[in-house]
């Protein structure tokens, strides 16, 4: 008889944590956990200043202090051709600064020690002579006629422009916008935000003169590009490299890019011949690490009178800070940023990106979403709650009438994307009825009447997730598949490894789960390793929710091979042909009798001890799977809100999600992503402001500044779910990780704007602090959130 | 005989000071030489190898740190490990006993209340400072007593499911 799958912890059990039974015990092993035999300590010295030519470092004070091993400048790693190193989006950042700094946190020498708290005190005797150039904080000032070059290390380039791109049809939106009854434009801008995992970066790097092997245990999402990029920097043989990522303290993305901290602590290492470790504190984490988001937009719509949208146009200028690091497919220079408007049925669409320098910190990390898909939704959802507005359209209705409808697919986007799958308008309607749409209305106007401010904003979307394919997508030049190794042993236990990197998402409870679906092997007798590149097959790592998009179906693919190998082994087991056997979950039966079977674990004893002639033995495999397209979960949140006129404090007092993410694996797991994504989504909409002032001084260097929401102010979540399976992936399932921080941020914006709606104002840009709101509501002017930060801001 | 030692500096700065303390751990009296500048945090995770108290933020914000201090929820990154002599700790690995988890461990682990687990540990403990005050709380004072730790991973929804969870477990178990 068939294994009940529930009770094995296959598809669909909200099957308990594995990787708890560590973390609640404080047995988790993260990178400062890890101690080596004779390691130092690194620590590094950061510029306090956001451009300026460095005239002198005086290092012979930190010299002297007992226990100091080495102390390292830009000069030193210049010497040893280190200085600068490529990022992954074919521009270079300095390691330690040798000319300039460009800004403020900017890396420029450090100190390995036989102590951290010696390593901080050496830093501190480091003399470091600035001579003060002009600083540019934003795109504005970056593109003016007189401003100062940022980049006057590189050859050809005499702006601090770095790119223009475009994409889509400018003919067939120009001919869309001249035939349109209205126009609708908005301005806006998507602020600066941190990911701010509460583990900041860290590594120990352990260079072993004698192997020649380089160890590296860091805090990276995606080991096997880092293994490539270290071979790349620090020319040293890849065979020789071993990239641990152990367990992580969060990433969201802030775990992707290659830090100079990394670079330093390797060197470090390889010249005193020791284990270094090097554990960021949260101030540099926030000055110094992958921002996300900073991207403005100018946005245009071109409507029918009756609602319909017959075009878009963007236009999106973004501050990538002194160096161009974004991590995203190489040949989109602003991410996925033409995912947008993907659930709408659109017949014309064109979008322009300028990118410039600017002295902050590099930015563009996709913070918990898929290469600058936040941008776009938030943009999309803003634009089309304004183009509801200019109509005087019912915003849930405006949307139902322009979504791609459900017979309409695969559908090709106005941008040229293939979404395959998807029940937009029953996801609204779930939503409107949870948060109470109906009668909204005359409950809003009552309540103006009485002076209370109420409002419903809503947020549609569907998302790209899961990049690849490898055609289109690459980063610098590795494509972008994933991968699975399973090997089942001779009792029927098995030891999977994937070249994905849990950082929180419960890969080694899931993936399980998936093997316990192909094969019958309960999800208990699965162990799953990730992290190790000397032990996991090559991947491209955990980043853009494409873990179970790529590296879950390698994972069910990999199950299916070891089946078909398992099943030539029955029919020598059963002595009967191959074609006379049947599967089901577990167990293989020849067809004209059911009760004569064996078991998966039957299979694989013999596989190691009664092997038929002829056939390998052993179960093992693994399997590379290049997902034929992206994945696109949909999804619709809703928020009502209300705020206190006299002080612009808004409360959330209904959040609803519903989220069509294809079949879900664990539900409980999906539904913690869920969970967490609304809180950085609402995070980000009301409180995580990291901005600069004219000096290029960041504010919000710390958790005092920076705020963070606690379980005080976050509201809590009610959770909806329809289902529809993806139609390439072999399980049916579509990314979710970050589905709701990427399309939850309009929402609560909506929500906040349609509450304040009537004083005419159309916009107050991220985030939505009480003082904002205020004066958006005293003013009726809209708020621009452009740095540098006005004073008693 | 014995096989300890420690290595000692030829020359020992003589401009370091040190202080001996001896401080309750999970039960245990542990006594060490520490610079009076040590960071409590520290002591724990590199003095005495407990790792399970983890460092978050720098800035007593994060909570990543909290131990227990005489009962008492503390950001062990903002108290020297000098004003814990004579004093009591307890850090994560002092909640459950050699067989059993404690209710709250369990809990957190029943209701998905941690993702990446790097918070957890302080949570756990500010949860049990208020559950040995209070073992019935609402759902409004959990939140409270949680509001000076962070979470990045879990929107916190479920980590207050999950000292409900336990509230409810230790009720039935002291009754």
């Amino acid at each position: 008889m068939a294994l009940d799958e529930i009770k094995i912890g296959g598809l669909g059990a909200s099957r308990r944590r594995v990787e708890d039974n560590r973390f609640i015990r404080g047995k988790g092993q993260y990178v400062d956990d890890i101690v080596l035999p004779g390691m130092l300590h690194m620590e590094i010295l950061r510029s306090p200043v956001a451009h300026a030519r460095i005239k002198s470092i005086d290092v012979s004070a930190a010299w002297e202090i007992p226990g100091v091993r080495l102390v390292l400048t830009g000069e030193m790693m210049a010497a040893r051709n280190l200085a600068w190193m490529p990022t992954l989006s074919y521009d270079t950042q300095a390691v330690l600064a040798t000319d300039k700094v460009r800004f403020q946190g900017q890396e420029v020498a450090a100190v390995i020690a036989d102590d951290p708290y010696i390593a901080k005190d050496a830093c501190q005797a480091i003399v470091v002579e600035y001579e003060m150039l002009p600083v540019i904080v934003n795109p504005d000032q970056a593109k003016a006629s007189d401003a100062p070059l940022i980049r006057d290390d590189k050859e050809n380039q005499p702006t601090n422009k770095i790119f223009d791109w475009e994409i889509g049809d400018k003919a067939g939106t120009d001919k869309a916008f001249a035939e349109a009854d209205k126009i609708s434009k908005i301005e806006l801008h998507y602020p600066r935000s941190h990911p701010s995992p509460l583990e900041s970066c860290g590594s120990i790097a352990d260079f072993n003169r004698a192997t020649g092997k380089l160890t590296v245990y860091m805090t990276t999402q995606a080991p096997h590009i880092i293994r490539a990029a270290v071979a790349m920097v620090a020319e040293l043989p890849e065979h020789m490299i071993r990239i641990v990522s152990p367990d992580l303290g969060g990433g969201f993305g802030n775990k992707v890019p290659v830090y100079p901290g990394y670079v330093i602590s390797i060197l470090a290492s390889i010249l005193t011949e020791r284990p270094v470790k090097w554990i960021e504190d949260k101030s540099g984490n926030l000055i110094s690490t992958g921002f996300g988001r900073d991207v403005y937009l100018e946005g245009e719509m071109a409507l029918r009178k009756d609602g319909k949208i017959l075009g878009v146009r963007m236009h999106t200028i973004s501050d990538h800070g002194a160096f161009y690091a974004d991590a995203q497919p190489s040949k989109f220079k602003i991410g996925l940023m033409h995912s947008a408007f993907a659930c709408y049925d659109i017949p014309a669409a064109h979008l322009t990106a300028t990118g410039y320098y600017t002295n902050k910190a590099p930015g563009g990390v996709a913070y918990r979403c898929s290469f600058r898909v936040t941008e776009a939704m938030f943009f999309q959802e803003r634009m089309v709650q304004a183009a509801a507005d200019d109509l005087g359209i019912d915003q849930a209705e405006f949307r139902r009438m322009n979504f791609v409808k459900d017979d309409m697919f695969p559908y090709r986007t106005a941008f040229g994307f293939l979404t395959d799958s998807g029940q937009y308008a029953k996801c609204l309607d779930i939503g409107l009825e949870a948060i109470g749409y109906k009668n909204f209305k005359a409950e809003q106007e009552e309540a103006r009447k009485r002076g209370r401010l109420l409002g419903i904003g809503i947020s549609t979307m569907t998302e790209p997730l899961g990049a690849g394919n490898s055609r289109e997508y690459d980063i610098i030049g590795i494509k972008m598949f994933d991968s699975a190794e399973l090997r089942v042993h001779m009792t029927g236990k098995a030891l999977l490894r994937t070249g994905a990197k849990s950082q929180g998402q419960g890969h080694e409870t899931t993936w399980a789960q998936i093997v316990a679906h192909e094969l019958g092997i309960p999800a208990e007798d699965v162990v799953v390793e990730e992290g190790d590149t000397d032990t996991a097959p090559f991947g491209m790592g955990t980043y853009a929710s494409r873990s179970t998009p790529v590296a879950g179906a390698a994972v069910a693919m990999v199950s299916r091979k070891i089946r078909a190998k398992a099943r030539k082994i029955a029919a020598h087991l059963l002595e009967v042909s191959e074609e006379d056997i049947e599967w089901e979950l577990g167990r293989f039966y020849v067809r004209s009798n059911q009760e004569r079977g064996v078991t998966i674990q039957d299979c694989a004893m013999a596989a190691y001890s009664n092997v038929p002639d002829g056939l390998e033995p052993g179960l093992e495999n693994n399997a590379y799977y290049d997902p034929p397209n992206l994945t696109w979960p949909f999804a619709a949140y809703l928020a009502k809100v209300e705020i206190d006129p006299e002080t612009g404090v808004w409360d959330v007092l209904k959040m609803v999600a519903v989220d069509d993410c294809g079949v879900r694996i664990n539900p409980m797991i999906v539904e913690g992503q869920i969970m967490g994504g609304l809180t950085e989504a609402y995070a980000m909409a009301s409180m995580q402001y990291i901005t600069f002032d004219e000096e290029g001084n960041c504010i919000g260097s710390n958790f005092m500044d920076y705020l963070l929401p606690t379980a005080w102010e976050t509201p809590g979540f009610e959770l909806h779910e329809v289902v529809t399976p993806c139609p390439h992936h072999p399980i049916g399932a579509k990314g979710i990780g970050e589905c709701a921080t990427v399309g939850g941020p309009a929402a609560f914006v909506n929500a906040v704007m349609n509450a304040i709606h009537h004083t005419g104002v159309r916009n107050v840009d991220m985030p939505l602090m009480p003082n904002r709101v205020y004066e958006a509501i005293q003013t009726g002017k809209d708020i621009s959130g452009m740095p540098p930060v006005r004073s008693g801001n | 005989m014995t096989s300890l030692y420690d290595e000692v500096a030829p020359t020992p700065p003589s401009n370091v000071p040190t202080r001996r303390i001896t401080v309750s751990v999970n039960g245990e009296p542990r006594t060490l030489d520490v610079e009076p500048r040590l960071l409590l945090a520290h002591m724990l995770r590199q003095g005495l190898k407990l790792t399970g108290t983890h460092t978050g933020c720098d800035t007593t914000n994060c909570g990543a740190c909290t131990v227990l201090f005489d009962g008492r929820p503390i950001k062990s990154c903002t108290m020297l490990a000098v004003q814990a002599d004579g004093h009591e700790v307890e850090t994560v690995e002092g909640l459950a006993s050699a067989s059993e988890l404690h209710p709250i461990q369990e809990g957190f682990k029943q209701e998905h209340g941690l993702h990446c687990g790097f918070c957890t540990p302080g949570m756990m403990l500010a949860a049990k400072a208020l559950l040995e005050k209070n073992n019935n709380p609402t759902e409004d004072e959990v939140r409270w007593a949680l509001s000076g730790n962070l979470c990045r991973c879990t929107g916190y929804q479920n980590i207050v499911k999950s000292v409900l969870w336990a509230a409810e477990k230790m009720r039935a178990e002291s009754n």
